[in-house]
């Protein structure tokens, strides 16, 4: 059975609940077991790196450190901590950088361990997925954001312009995937508290798009987009009314889990009338 | 000489310290605009990235970028760095434009992004991991805006997504993070000492 350390981040751990219960039934439903890293901290995200290189990088090798124990992979259903946390990884391949890295955790970390995002882990290989409801053609938008697949000389995960292993994943599935172009466009980031302008500006030009490609939804990959999609929608003028749903909820309700099981019910824009008429909820 | 020769400009110390933090030569562009036509942030920005290359290429006052909102509502989403056919790192040189603000206490044109992120850090120094809840009570009370993104909070509460309480703050996790908080800051007073 393969065994990733599971490092969920601080927005899917409180915030995002409803990703990471859907995240650990797939993985459960499909035979990956995420081993939560004991004691794992923030991986310093868009805060740290560019206030104090040093800090970024000593938050990142914490938690990598901690897997490294582990013997294990790292997985994280956040891009920016993935992405900040390979960044770190990258980063610290100049063995001066982990000499004074090494220092300030006071630790022997010897940079050895692989990070994936969890979209890589599930997209691996052909598995065969015990699909038991097929999603009827729904009409869904993949979205993977920026950092998924960006940048490539560290991730080295899908493409950086046309990605498709999300297109892939939820065409398994039984989901229409509609063709459209802002696959990999930012939705605002961690900006909704600082300028809320630019994220309504940003998300909303994603679920015009969307809508005008033909979607009935939106699938997301990440904590930080769902939030500005979903709970934001309601501020923007006029109110899009996507359903903004986590790729592994969708994926959830076709191995044959309850939309209530997939904390469906948590979100700000409503899914459950569409899930409803489609028979899926 | 010929008129067309294009002579390196020395580049100032500004400069040659954003290149050094970086790793990036800004005399690598070829000013083509690309990363400008990507950048989701460019209607917020006073410089584009493109602008930003040709400052530093010119050495303009260091003023200007510091001062610039450019370099506050980056969004690091790497779409430039990427595309960048000289293959510059231009989110990295945003990020050391950021650093070298943040070092040498240049006010910052966007306050509020600026607050945002020693909020976050602040928080992080103390309990390890982000407290959301937390974070946008006191960014409410400082930026003095009581009522941003309240109208979220009931469903919120309700559905059990924004925790109330704050991440235990006497775990080992917690302990080890301002550990390194305190660390890392012992190290950049030494070494600052060490330049002057
Ligand atoms: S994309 Fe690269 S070469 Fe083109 S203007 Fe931007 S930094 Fe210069
Ligand atoms: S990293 Fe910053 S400058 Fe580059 S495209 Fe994104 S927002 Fe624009």
């Amino acid at each position: 059975m393969p065994k990733y350390a599971y490092y969920p981040g601080c927005a899917v751990h409180a915030s995002a609940r409803d990703y990471a219960v859907s995240a650990q039934l797939v993985c459960q439903a499909l035979g990956i077991e995420l081993q939560e890293i004991k004691d794992w901290t923030c991986c310093g995200a868009s805060s740290a790196h560019p206030t104090s290189h040093l800090l970024g990088l000593s938050l990142a090798a914490r938690n990598l450190r901690l897997a490294e124990e582990m013997g294990l992979t790292l997985t994280s259903p956040c891009p920016a901590c993935t992405s900040r946390l390979a960044g770190a990884r990258h980063e610290l391949r100049d063995p001066a950088a982990l000499a004074e890295v090494n220092d300030i955790l006071g630790k022997d970390f010897g940079n050895t361990v692989g990070v994936e995002h969890l979209l890589q882990v599930l997209s691996k290989g052909d598995r065969a997925l015990p699909v038991k409801r097929p999603l009827g053609g729904l009409k869904v938008a993949p979205y993977y954001g920026c950092l998924i697949v960006r940048p490539q000389k560290v991730l080295g995960f899908d493409h950086e312009e046309n990605p498709q292993s999300l297109d892939r994943l939820l065409s398994a599935v039984g989901a229409e995937v509609v063709p459209w172009g802002f696959k990999t466009e930012c939705c605002g980031a961690g900006m909704p508290m600082a300028r809320k302008d630019m994220v309504h500006k940003l998300s909303g030009r994603i679920l015009a798009a969307a809508r005008s490609a033909g979607a009935e939804a939106v699938a997301v990959a990440c904590p930080l987009c769902h939030s500005n999609l979903d709970m934001h929608q309601g501020d923007m003028k006029p109110n899009p009314k996507m359903p903004v749903l986590y790729f592994t909820q969708l994926m959830g309700l076709a191995l044959g889990f309850s939309a209530k099981e997939l904390l469906l019910d948590t979100h700000f824009t409503d899914a459950l009338a569409l899930l409803r008429g489609k028979g899926l909820a | 000489m010929s008129v067309n020769a294009v002579v390196p400009a020395p580049g100032t110390p500004f400069v040659k310290r954003v290149e050094g933090l970086s790793g990036q030569k800004v005399l690598k562009c070829i000013q083509c605009g690309k990363c400008s036509a990507g950048c989701p942030a460019a209607f917020a920005m006073d410089f584009t990235p493109r602008q930003v290359m040709r400052a530093l290429q010119l050495g303009l006052p260091s003023d200007e970028l510091l001062g610039a909102s450019t370099i506050w509502v980056c969004l690091f989403c790497q779409t430039c760095s990427v595309r960048c056919p000289m293959e510059l790192d231009i989110a990295g040189v945003m990020e050391a434009l950021r650093l070298v603000a943040i070092e040498d206490k240049h006010p910052a044109a966007q306050k509020n992004i600026a607050l945002f992120h020693r909020l976050f850090l602040w928080g992080i120094a103390r309990t390890g991991r982000l407290h959301e809840f937390g974070l946008g009570g006191m960014f409410n009370v400082r930026s003095r805006q009581p009522f941003l993104n309240v109208s979220h909070l009931p469903k919120m509460l309700f559905s059990r997504r924004l925790p109330v309480l704050p991440p235990w703050p006497w775990s080992k996790g917690a302990g080890e993070v301002r550990r390194i908080f305190r660390r890392v800051q012992a190290a950049q007073k030494a070494s600052r000492g060490s330049h002057a």
